[in-house]
């Protein structure tokens, strides 16, 4: 019962302009306005953001965890898809 | 010292007091609210207003000019010395209780403050500047739970109808004018506490109607904090606020 009038919201910030938001963590609150302040009270005591998104943690699709190895596995053996094998000349420096 | 700067004085410990014995209030919270969220949330409104309160005293100090500090008003003061309204040492009671005392707090405190941003007063102007943020906060999260608690449940709503009913004695106080108030306004440092009625009164008519809650009539107003006659429960959170220090004298962080 509480739980259905208290969902799980998860709490994207973002620290500076030009950076995007990030996930970092999750509230429980009754509605997308209190979700927000939670987040503000929760989140963002130390100066952590410039901006909040909340999204109800329903919302979200993930992958299937036993699904790992046929999503990620493959990938590991095809190192040629790193941009590792260029010789960067120096005047281009750090990339 | 003058009339005019005993008046500020006066004036400075009222806000500071009010300030202080709310936050010390909330900080009760601290470890018992009703879920995590509002753990850290009460406690970060109660460190807004200590900082505040800090400020104030700070201020209070240095324009008595006899070497009183703010751990010195905060620590050292008997109860009949504390000028604070009844509403800000009301116990908790339930959550509804809480966010309600707040709200009226607030909701008084962000036209004063907003005054204040314009005063004649440069350290006032700059502790309101600061603080006039703030209370712009608390009035949206405690307005946010009054309207929810009310148009809740059966149970919630009946709570806040019961907080709304047990609080309405100690909203007049807030409105007080006397020499203090009159002096500070004559000088623009402050304005006069009941020239700020209406925009309460307009901020907690908003809230309370999306609340479906009704603005209880016909309490009898209860006052006497000004003239530091506070109510049975000041003296259990003295006791508690003032215990380090009157233990070990002097102690430091």
């Amino acid at each position: 019962m509480t739980k259905n009038q208290i969902p799980l919201w998860e709490v994207f910030i973002r620290p500076r302009n030009g950076l995007a938001h990030k996930h970092c963590g999750s509230v429980h609150a009754a509605d997308e306005v209190m979700a927000l302040q939670a987040a503000r009270d929760v989140y963002t005591r130390r100066g952590e953001g410039t901006s909040i998104w909340v999204v109800p943690s329903s919302a979200i699709t993930a992958s299937d965890p036993e699904n790992k190895d046929e999503n990620f596995e493959p990938a590991l053996s095809k190192v040629y898809r790193h941009p590792t094998f260029y010789d960067i000349p120096d005047e281009v420096g750090h990339m | 010292m003058s009339a005019d700067k005993a008046h500020l004085v006066t004036f400075l410990l009222r806000l500071a007091d009010d300030h202080l014995i709310l936050g010390h209030r909330l900080s009760e919270w601290c470890g018992h609210a009703p879920m995590l969220e509002e753990d850290l949330a009460m406690p970060n409104i109660a460190l807004d207003l200590i900082g505040q309160a800090r400020a104030l005293y700070a201020y209070a100090g240095e324009v008595e000019g006899r070497g009183r500090g703010e751990d010195d008003f905060a620590y050292l003061r008997r109860e009949r010395e504390y000028v604070n309204c009844l509403l800000v040492e009301r116990p908790n009671g339930d959550f509804a209780h809480t966010v309600l005392r707040q709200l009226y707090f607030a909701a008084f405190m962000e036209p004063m403050w907003r005054g204040m941003t314009a005063s004649s007063d440069e350290t006032l102007a700059g502790i309101a500047a600061k603080a006039v943020k703030e209370v712009a906060y608390h009035i949206r999260h405690t307005g946010e739970w009054v309207i929810r608690l009310g148009d809740g449940t059966e149970e919630s709503a009946r709570r806040m109808r019961e907080a709304a009913d047990a609080l309405a004695p100690f909203v007049d106080e807030l409105f007080e004018s006397d020499e203090v108030t009159a002096a500070m306004a004559a000088a623009r440092v402050a304005p006069e506490p009941a020239s700020v009625r209406a925009e309460f009164d307009a901020v907690i008519d908003r809230i309370f109607s999306e609340a479906f809650l009704e603005r209880p009539a016909g309490a009898w107003p209860r006052t006497g904090g000004r003239q530091g006659r506070h109510g049975e429960d000041m003296g259990y959170l003295l006791a508690e606020l003032q215990y380090m220090q009157r233990t070990y004298p002097g102690a430091v962080w």
